[in-house]
């Protein structure tokens, strides 16, 4: 045990990773925080808005559903790191402009609500279709045995399509989610000292870039496993009640 | 089911004169339905008295499911009236139902039972009796769970209550499906053929309930191929040809001396 944490000493090959300065360890951690919170935040700003536009695509109207379209295909069109410096700069703005015409004084927001939010709002597109997709994979006899029975279509919303499309839906969000992990990486751009950014600073200062590179490397690809594994488990219970397809019972 | 409800419904009811004075539980007037340019249903009116067992016959096509899915909206009439209990839907001029409110109303007083027994796939068949008196109706859930047991218990599935419809025979299935609609205490069963998605060996299990249910004096709207079964079990039989009631009456005159050419036709050809 000691010749490991050894490695990490100062003057070591891997001195640099480590926690208390001139280490760079801290900061690191610190950067994978902040990619996580991103990520967690923009994932549920994201799955909002992709269960009202797949419901809005579906079954609004021809509003709700143009809406939706435009939204959903702009999005998908543009490159993200486009996005996120066109948001970066307007969300802000317009957040300002309210707030002076309310005649409040300018703020700034923190670079970590604004990559929230534009992650989330361009994940949404995504995940409108994926939860589209997965609705129209419900058996149309499901949702008409609520209606039968005198459910509100936000009852049969929330008890009967939702749990249902959930086991058709998640590898789909699985996919949205490993890729947003990275796409918070794109963040870098505007400043945000997430894990890619703090990588950055890490090898300019020492000029060991291979070491933080794939010091961050790893961590997002633990980040990848955990989660992964967090997905079957979620998977599997949103497919209970369907028989395995390999046979075998419950 | 259990020997205590039997003893407490009428005995005979076949072949009986219906008497004319009880209520009227759905009532449909000059029903009239099209998808698109084809018309399907071109004026169908049918009465069911609290106690009747209505059946609806007919060949493919002729508009017998849609009738009966018109009585709790599942399809949208075109025109026409429909009255369940007393309380008129109200339709606005182009049939859609003027409150969604009213429709949900009377969909809770309605036990649907499906071709397809449509049981919810991600809920055990507890979950599926309990959903709508719980989250419908706010019966609580305790008093829920107790009148769904003896439910189950009643169509031989008390074993059954915590698995999977996927993992139940069809017969099985629809049964469940049946003691679900049971579980609202609707005031009227509409059965779409129940059981025509099942392999012949378990047809007779799902009519065995059906035929308590009917002994027990429930108001039922029945659409079947089964025949014989609806002759045994029916008070009233409606005959629908392309749309229109071709032919109507008791039992015993619709199938032992039927009238009209298309209905001697339609019961030669069904056997």
């Amino acid at each position: 045990m000691n010749w490991l944490l050894g490695l990490f000493e100062p003057g070591h090959a891997l001195g640099l990773l480590a926690l208390d300065p001139p280490g760079w360890g801290g900061p690191l951690l610190e950067g994978l925080l902040h990619t996580l919170e991103v990520a967690a935040g923009a994932y549920i700003v994201g799955t909002l808005l992709g269960v009202l536009g797949a419901f809005g695509k579906l079954y609004g109207g021809p509003l709700v559903k143009d809406i939706a379209a435009i939204y959903t295909t702009a999005v998908r069109a543009i490159p993200e790191l486009i996005e996120i410096l066109i948001l970066y700069y307007l969300v802000p703005d317009m957040v300002n402009k309210v707030l002076l015409s309310l005649g409040r004084d300018r703020i700034d927001l923190p670079p970590m609500l604004v990559g929230t939010i534009v992650l989330g709002f361009v994940l949404g597109a995504y995940m409108t279709e994926v939860l589209r997709g997965a609705i129209l994979a419900v058996p149309h006899g499901q949702i008409e045995a609520g209606r039968a029975y005198g459910m509100t279509p936000l009852q049969i919303a929330w008890r009967i399509t939702l749990p249902q499309m959930l086991a058709n839906a998640l590898p789909g969000m699985a996919n949205l989610w490993l890729n947003l992990t990275k796409d918070t990486a794109l963040l870098a751009v505007i400043g945000f000292n997430e894990l890619t950014e703090t990588s950055l600073q890490a090898g300019g200062t020492t000029k060991a870039f291979m070491l933080f590179f794939t010091a961050a490397g790893v961590l997002y690809m633990l980040i990848s496993v955990l989660s992964g594994r967090l997905f079957a488990l979620a998977e599997r219970r949103a497919r209970r009640g369907q028989p395995s397809l390999r046979g075998g019972g419950v | 089911m259990t020997a205590a409800t039997a003893q407490d419904a009428p005995q005979e009811r076949n072949g009986t004169a219906r008497p004319g004075s009880r209520a009227e539980a759905i009532r449909i007037d000059n029903l009239h339905k099209s998808f698109g340019d084809l018309e399907v249903l071109k004026g169908v009116s049918l009465t069911a008295h609290e106690g009747d067992v209505v059946s609806i016959i007919g060949g493919s096509g002729s508009g017998k499911s849609t009738t009966l899915r018109c009585i709790n909206f599942l399809e949208t009439p075109t025109s026409g009236k429909i009255v369940i209990g007393g309380e008129e839907v109200q339709m606005r001029a182009d049939g859609t139902p003027a409150s969604r409110r009213q429709i949900e109303h009377i969909r809770q007083r309605l036990g649907m039972v499906f071709q397809s027994f449509n049981l919810w796939s991600h809920k055990t068949v507890m979950e599926n009796l309990i959903e709508v008196p719980v989250h419908v109706l706010k019966v609580p859930k305790a008093e829920a769970i107790a009148r769904a047991e003896k439910l189950l218990a009643r169509v031989g599935l008390s074993d059954k209550a915590d698995v999977y419809p996927a993992f139940m025979s069809g017969g099985q299935q629809q049964r469940a499906a049946i003691a679900r609609a049971l579980a609202i205490e609707p005031r009227a069963m509409l059965f779409d053929e129940p059981t025509s998605a099942l392999d012949p060996e378990l047809v007779g299990e799902v009519l065995g309930v059906i035929r308590d249910l009917a002994a027990e004096g429930r108001t039922m709207l029945m659409v079947t191929h089964e025949m014989k079964f609806a002759r045994e079990v029916s008070d009233h039989v409606i005959y629908l040809y392309n749309g229109r009631v071709e032919e109507e009456g008791p039992p015993e005159q619709l199938f032992g001396d039927p009238k009209s050419d298309r209905l001697k036709q339609f019961l030669r050809t069904v056997g």
